[in-house]
């Protein structure tokens, strides 16, 4: 039976006992003197045998697909003549693929020798019967969990309470799987970084100051050293975005003052939307507009003043990564604002305070935490972007201060490294994984700057 | 409180009695509210009692005031005089706020409100062109309803006031305008080790005191209280009220409150409002032993409100 076949029955069964659950319990009601003298809701109780009998099943089919290759494998190679499996592991493996291939229909038999044929015949088997068999036992775990639940209904079972905390381990589970994605996220882009720092030294690689990616397959290739300095990326990365948050902070942070302090309700309506839709212009968009509209006026403009500037500019690019975040600021630092209580506006402007000095000195430092953290978001994202970069900034991997000039960053390069035919056991591929966990760490040694930040200066209000 | 003995509502002429009389039973007030709820049967009505003092501090003449459609306050004169407690009490949504927001210009903030009328203070028109509402707001101190400190030290808050109007040309002056004000609020001794503690984390007579301190950290003439003591328990009101008395001897107060207990122990004035009409002023004693008004009578004897 196919997963989804599966999936559907169990269903079927779920919602089943969920109504044998209810009307019995409404058939115990009536033989003890009406609804009220049941602990919980009919509902309730049709809700617990539910997952009584889902939850149990869901796990145990999870279990299975999950054992269910391995055990295919062990009978499989059990199976075949010594002299097979006495073969190198890399060997043996391109062999069992190739039992693999045959079985599911994806390779000629004349690819495969006589062994190999029987073999997928047995795996073949194997599998049918084996797939009956998780139906039968995912069937059985559900209806051996429903008879239990619906058994169980007596006015004295707390099927509420139940509920609740079955939801509550729902919720926890929910939690725990995002810790968990992240942490295997980070472990896997660690392992890759440690097979390529055990090429590449650590410290070259930290304080290196040239970026240059290429590893020789000849040794007496033209241009074989490879340079693997990280600088130069953190430079370049650290430039645009600065120079993206000094167009976003001010704009973004000014533009939302004015909205909830002094836009009348009419220009707020009308120009909310608008914002919106600038958050919503794809990257690949603003990428073409700073490559062809905003990177030759900025050389134009740089040029009619006497300096030179790099047809593909980091200003370029971080002015319209700028622009990008800008609504991003604006609404985040809006709804920080809005939340601060009209006691404080009125206390204010009632100790005769003008407008502006009351966002300064009560509005702002009340509402600051929420914006540093707005900000911080903000520059993740201005670290995080790649699209406006590749197409604006360029690929060059120079160490300069100058936003005139063009740079390159980190998502950048992990990007070229990884586009195009790669070999995984090269330092050049492996260097995009040293890229990203870098990267991992200065976003969150940024989170933790601010985050004290925010502890520092913060004023609580109620 | 005491009991109206003479009825001397019923005997003025004016429409929305004439029609509770014409119902001819001996119905309460309940039956009488329910005919008041038309904002039109009131309209015409003239304030009885004494709105006008001779040394008034401010004076508000024919002041009508509309939130966008609703018309909160008809055609309200009265006069605030110097150094004087004047309570002005009401059920709810009976305009006492509104009027009192409208003497330093609060309700300006407020989108769709609209002031029409006079309003003078020391003879200078709040509502005209040359007024500066900051400058305004600073004679004009206001006290809010719930304690609303800034999320800053208590030093921090007193001193608000002092630096925005530029009060003090050093840290010397401008610790003794803090200290005193705190002191003229009653506070000084119980805060004076923490001034660098936010004000926040006082208890709420204390944060409603340093509100007090706050505002009269700028030398107003006058402080708007509205309901200062309505979040409060009665130790902490007993204490505001204290303070309130003390305090007229050197500004002039006007408060909203819904207690008439209240009105009658921190007031020499009390004003009635009903349904954004101004219907009776008068002495505070005068208010409470001998109202001239039915519906006044029927509010202070808690017959609804």
């Amino acid at each position: 039976m196919q997963t989804s076949t599966v999936l559907l029955v169990l269903v079927a069964l779920c919602i089943a006992s969920f109504f044998f659950a209810r009307r019995k319990s409404h058939a115990v009601a009536h033989g003890s003197g009406g609804l009220t003298t049941l602990h919980s809701l009919p509902k309730h109780y049709g809700y617990m045998a539910l997952a009584w009998a889902g939850l149990p099943a869901l796990a145990a089919l999870a279990l299975w697909s999950a054992l269910e290759p391995r055990m295919l494998e062990a009978e499989v190679v059990s199976s075949l003549p010594a002299e097979v499996r006495a073969l190198p592991e890399q060997q043996f493996g391109l062999y069992y693929n190739q039992i693999l291939g045959y079985a599911s229909g994806g390779m000629n038999a004349a690819e495969l020798d006589e062994v190999q044929l029987a073999a997928a015949d047995r795996y073949s088997a194997l599998a049918a019967r084996f797939s009956w068999l998780r139906s039968a036992l995912v069937f059985a775990v559900a209806l051996a969990g429903a008879v239990l639940a619906i058994r169980r209904v007596q006015p004295a079972l707390r099927a509420r309470n139940h509920v609740e905390s079955i939801i509550r381990w729902i919720l926890f589970s929910c939690s725990f799987l995002a810790v968990l994605t992240t942490l295997g996220i980070v472990l896997s882009v660690l392992f890759e970084a440690v097979r390529f720092f055990q090429v590449i030294p650590l410290t070259d690689f930290l304080f290196g100051l040239e970026w240059s990616p290429q590893m020789a397959i000849r040794s007496d290739q033209v241009g074989a050293s490879g340079s693997f300095g990280f600088v130069p990326l953190l430079v370049g990365t650290l430039l645009i975005s600065a120079v993206a948050m000094l167009i976003a902070v001010p704009v973004g942070l000014m533009s939302a003052i004015y909205l909830s302090e002094y836009a009348s309700r009419r220009f707020r309506t009308l120009t909310k939307p608008v914002l919106e839709i600038l958050a919503g212009v794809p990257t690949v968009v603003y990428g073409f507009f700073a490559a062809l509209t905003v990177a030759p006026l900025v050389r134009t403009l740089g040029e009619s003043v006497g300096l030179t500037v790099a047809s593909e500019s980091a200003l370029a690019a971080g002015v319209v990564m700028g622009i990008m975040i800008i609504p991003f600021v604006m609404s985040l630092s809006d709804d920080i604002i809005n939340a601060v209580p009209d006691t404080m506006r009125e206390a204010s402007l009632g100790m005769g305070a003008t407008m502006s000095e009351t966002i300064r000195k009560v509005l702002l430092p009340a509402a600051l935490p929420g914006i540093v953290g707005g900000i911080l978001l903000a520059v993740s994202r201005a670290i995080g972007e790649t699209m406006i970069v590749v197409m604006a900034a360029g690929l060059s991997a120079k160490l300069t201060a100058n936003p005139l000039e063009a740079v390159t960053t980190i998502t950048v390069q992990i990007v070229t490294l990884l586009v195009g035919d790669q070999e995984f056991d090269s330092p050049k591929t492996l260097a995009a994984f040293a890229l990203g966990l870098v990267l991992f760490f200065v976003t969150l040694l940024l989170n933790v700057v601010a985050l004290y930040v925010v502890r520092r200066y913060r004023e609580q209000y109620e | 409180m005491m009991q109206g003995t003479e009825n001397m509502g019923s005997m003025t002429s004016v429409a929305i009695e004439a029609e509770t009389v014409e119902t001819d039973s001996r119905e309460t007030g309940e039956s009488r509210v329910l005919q008041l709820q038309d904002q039109d049967e009131v309209r015409d009505y003239v304030t009885i009692g004494a709105p006008f003092v001779d040394n008034a501090k401010m004076a508000a003449r024919n002041v009508n005031v509309h939130y966008g459609e609703k018309h909160a306050i008809m055609d309200v004169s009265l006069d605030i005089g110097k150094n004087e407690v004047i309570a002005m009490i009401g059920p709810s949504g009976c305009g006492k706020s509104t009027f009192l927001r409208t003497l330093n210009r609060m309700n300006d903030i407020i989108a769709g409100c609209r002031v029409d009328g006079e309003i003078t203070l020391d003879g200078e028109d709040v509502y005209g062109r040359q007024q500066d509402t900051v400058m305004l707001r600073a004679r004009v101190g206001m006290v809010f309803q719930k304690p609303n400190p800034f999320p800053k030290s208590i030093y921090e808050n007193v001193a608000y006031g002092p630096r925005i109007h530029g009060l003090a040309h050093n840290k010397a002056e401008l610790d003794e305008i803090v200290e005193s004000s705190l002191r003229r609020a009653s506070l000084f001794d119980e805060v004076k080790d923490n001034l660098d503690k936010p004000g926040t984390g006082l208890s709420g007579g204390q944060q409603q005191r340093l509100c007090i301190a706050r505002a009269i950290a700028v030398s107003p003439e006058v402080i708007l209280m509205d309901e200062p003591c309505s979040a409060l328990d009665p130790i902490a009101t007993a204490r505001i009220e204290e303070l309130i008395d003390e305090l007229k001897e050197k500004y002039t107060i006007a408060i909203v409150t819904h207690s008439m207990q209240q009105a009658a122990r921190v007031s020499q004035r009390t004003a009635y409002f009903h349904l954004g009409k101004l219907i009776e002023v008068g002495g505070t004693k005068d208010i409470f032993t001998r109202p001239r008004h039915q519906l006044t009578e029927n509010y202070i004897t808690g017959r609804f409100g």
